[in-house]
């Protein structure tokens, strides 16, 4: 039944499909780290897909596309930082209304824009090495996000596990009443990681509106941001977990797909279902990590 | 007279409602141990983070060196050599020895390097420890270690000690004391707060006294009894609990063969666990936090679940019952944690009555409550217990520790048990409230009640006590007549002094 799917195709095309999600929860994954829960990304994801799309269109070039897209998602986020940080609302409330309000705010900024095409981001010239058969079209035949997203995963651990930087969030999410005794600036440092998951989010968004679709609809991240807040949970806050569950995820969207088009005597609703069964059932059994301690809980300075 | 390192003068904080510390002014001497003593709320905590940098004062100054002093954060505190180890609050369980480590100083070396350093100094002053061990599995003594050696790798000049022995066995709080004589014979001078009277006694040099945020007195600890500073304290005469000896009645509880896993990830499991209780007897049960401690307690409120015939309440089998059956057969529980366990904290003081006096103070019709019983009876504990809180509509959370302590103690005695189960009774409690905490779980034995104290205060145990058992690993040792034992026989009985050698000291 697999018979007419190309193998390498299917690699090559699951990093692109699970590059959004990638970008999305790793950018979570930090702010988690910090012990913060912003239940925002999808609303995150689709404000950066339309700023990166009216950047995108108005100056011609997909690159300041993206940074436009990281700038506007990583400005909503400080909205939600602002809110939970300084005024100390709940977070989960306040993550559910940014999603709300990032979906209304998309789409009426991107009002002017449905239907138009965006300038397309041109593949990394690898030379002979995507010749290379099989590992040259899987490995050296993609767009630069694809890379991009994979050298910030593994910026993300590296920063985690080797800096101090690194150990300072981390010691913020786990504990942040012996952090803030220990002088570090809990608040600063929040601002900061949910500024990092604002842009991840947001550079996610647009390679959606950008590189995927292209174009831009209302609504298009269609539930991407949640996802990538499941698959920060059940990798256990680990980065290269995450990259697992990200690509696993895409792969059995990709596959799924496939198989719908091929014809396959399943019905279409438990394809439609299978990536999201797989994705979760695999990173359950794996899944050996707890939540960083003091995620989602609200500090307050006391002394 | 050793010349003088930190000077306070005048200092003063006040908090909306609250004045913390008032014109507060003395001297810490170079290479001395100074004791900072007072109740809960005197303003202990307030004036330790003024000299950390953890809190501004509103008035006043302080001179370190003969040099202004003006910490804005604790930073600056610890690179001008002031260093401090948290009573809590201050690990991070999920991060290792060395991460926390790192984490307190100023310019950690590369972590190769610092785990060298923590083996060094941790030999050096007898406190062994693994640098790559995650701080969540270690035990209470360990887990100060950390914060010691943290404080030590900056070469402290004052290092400040909020309530150090609380959690220790008696052998480590000895290791722990020649650690700090070693550190003040260097020249550190060490700022010490306790509540530990007969401790500050052996190990102090000075102490100044705090009472509602100003100082009361100064006096020399080896020359003074522990009654005089603790009367100094209050402010008052201190009344010891009395008891007589109590004739034992008839067997209340008895536990054979207790064994069972524990319901919580990194639990202690019980083993084999066998004893029993008599009506007008008091059985103290010691040991270090983290032995089983709260699992008894939650086999024996119901919240754990036994097998048939481990635990039987006047002669019943009650293994299989949950807390509401065992509270309406007169079994009632108190248990460690104040905040979440044993009270909700946002709830008001009336609801906290109703969630475990229902059964037996009849708080509730037709599942609908009775909210004036209800609150007649936590006006009757508020009362009864002396809890200093302005009424029965205050959230739990809004009475300080000792007060809430009274009040959860006073709401299960008022409900007349015939069996009282409490774990920590007097945790974090200042000296007057532990007191009359004591005092009423004895009355309750006079009156008939038998009453099983869980503690890791083993001074309070010698006190209150008939008989003592020691809780090690899960397993509980046979219980002997209290009176008469010595520290060391209890210290054995407590399994040792959890791999620490008192060598090395004087290396």
């Amino acid at each position: 039944m697999f018979g007419s799917i190309d193998p390498s195709l299917l690699v090559a095309s699951l990093m692109v499909a699970a590059t959004p999600i990638l970008l999305a929860a790793i950018g979570e994954l930090v702010v988690e780290r910090a012990g913060v829960l912003n239940l925002g990304v999808e609303g995150m994801m689709i404000t950066g897909a339309v700023c990166g799309f009216i950047v995108a269109i108005n100056t011609g070039s997909p690159y300041v596309g993206f940074a436009g897209a990281a700038a506007g998602a990583a400005l909503l986020a400080l909205v939600f930082a602002a809110l939970t940080q300084w005024l100390l609302s709940n977070q989960v409330a306040t993550g559910l209304a940014l999603t709300l309000f990032g979906l209304g705010l998309s789409s009426l900024l991107g009002q002017s824009y449905v239907g138009m095409r965006a300038p397309s981001l041109p593949r990394v010239d690898f030379g002979v090495l995507s010749e290379i058969p099989f590992l040259g079209r899987v490995l050296f035949g993609h767009d630069p996000m694809v890379y991009v997203s994979l050298l910030i995963v593994a910026g993300v651990w590296a920063f985690l596990r080797y800096t101090r930087g690194g150990l300072v969030l981390r010691a913020v999410g786990e504990n942040h009443a012996a952090a803030h005794a220990l002088g570090y600036n809990v608040v600063a440092i929040r601002f900061a990681a949910i500024a990092f998951g604002g842009a991840c989010a947001g550079l996610g968004g647009a390679y959606l509106s950008l590189v995927r679709v292209p174009q831009w609809t209302e609504g298009m991240t269609a539930g991407a941001g949640w996802i990538a807040l499941a698959i920060v949970v059940f990798a256990s806050w680990r980065p290269w977990r995450l990259l697992l569950g990200a690509y696993l995820f895409g792969g059995v969207t990709v596959l799924q797909l496939n198989l719908q088009a091929s014809g396959v005597a399943i019905p279409v609703e438990y394809l439609s279902m299978s990536p999201y069964v797989v994705t979760i059932l695999v990173l359950v059994v794996m899944s050996a990590g707890r939540a960083p301690g003091s995620l989602g809980k609200t500090f307050h300075a006391s002394t | 007279m050793k010349e003088t390192l930190l000077s306070l003068e005048g200092l003063t904080k006040a908090y909306p409602g609250v004045v913390a510390n008032e014109d507060v002014s003395f001297d810490i001497r170079r290479g001395e141990v100074h004791a900072l003593l007072g109740e809960n709320g005197a303003g202990k905590s307030t004036l330790v983070k003024t000299i950390y940098g953890l809190v501004k004062p509103d008035r006043g100054r302080m001179r370190l060196n003969g040099a202004p002093y003006e910490p804005a954060e604790p930073k600056v505190a610890r690179r001008l050599g002031v260093a401090m180890v948290f009573q809590h609050f201050s690990l991070f369980d999920a991060l290792n020895v060395a991460e926390n480590i790192a984490l307190g100083m100023e310019n950690p070396p590369r972590p190769r390097d610092l785990a060298a350093r923590i083996r060094d100094v941790s030999e050096t002053y007898g406190l062994p420890l693994d640098p790559f061990r995650t701080v969540g599995d270690l035990s209470a003594g360990e887990r100060q270690r950390v914060e010691i050696i943290r404080c030590l790798l900056q070469d402290p000049k004052l290092l400040i000690m909020d309530e150090p022995t609380s959690v220790l066995t008696p052998q480590e709080v000895t290791i722990l004391f020649e650690t700090l004589r070693k550190l003040s014979a260097e020249g550190t001078a060490i700022l010490y707060i306790s509540h530990k009277l007969e401790e500050i006694r052996a190990l102090c040099e000075t102490a100044t006294i705090l009472r509602l945020g100003r100082v009361v007195g100064t006096c020399d600890p080896r020359e003074s009894s522990a009654r005089q500073m603790a009367e100094m304290m209050v402010g008052g005469e201190l009344l010891v609990p009395e008891r007589e000896p109590g004739e034992g009645g008839a067997v209340m509880l008895e536990v054979a063969g207790l064994s069972a896993a524990s319901p919580r990830p990194f639990g202690t499991a019980l083993r084999d666990i066998g004893f029993e209780v008599r009506a007008g007897e008091v059985l103290g049960i010691g040991g270090v936090a983290g032995n089983g401690q709260d699992e008894l307690l939650a086999a024996l409120s119901g919240e754990l679940r036994t097998k048939p015939g481990m635990v039987r309440f006047k002669g019943d089998d009650i293994g299989r019952r949950g807390p509401n059956e065992r509270r309406a057969r007169a079994l009632l529980t108190a248990p460690e944690e104040r905040m979440g366990h044993a009270a909700a904290p946002d709830m008001s003081l009336t609801e906290n009555a109703v969630l475990t006096a229902n059964v037996r103070e009849d708080l509730s019709r037709h599942g609908f409550l009775r909210w004036g019983r209800a609150r007649a009876f936590a006006e009757l504990v508020i009362e009864r217990f002396d809890v200093r809180t302005p009424g029965p509509d205050r959230a739990a959370m809004s009475l300080s520790g000792g007060n809430l302590q009274k009040y959860v103690i006073g709401r299960e005695i008022l409900q007349r048990p015939d069996l009282l189960v409490v774990n920590q009774p007097t945790w974090g409690v200042d000296a007057s409230a532990a007191a009359a905490i004591r005092q009423a779980l004895l009355d309750l034995a006079a009156g008939g009640a038998a009453v099983i104290v869980i503690s890791q205060d083993l001074d309070e145990l010698m006190e209150i006590s008939d008989r003592f058992a020691a809780l090690n690993e899960g397993r509980l040792s046979a219980p002997r007549p209290a009176r008469g034992l010595s520290v060391e026989e209890i210290g054995l009985m407590l399994g040792g002094a959890h791999d620490m050698e008192v060598a090395h000291v004087d290396a």
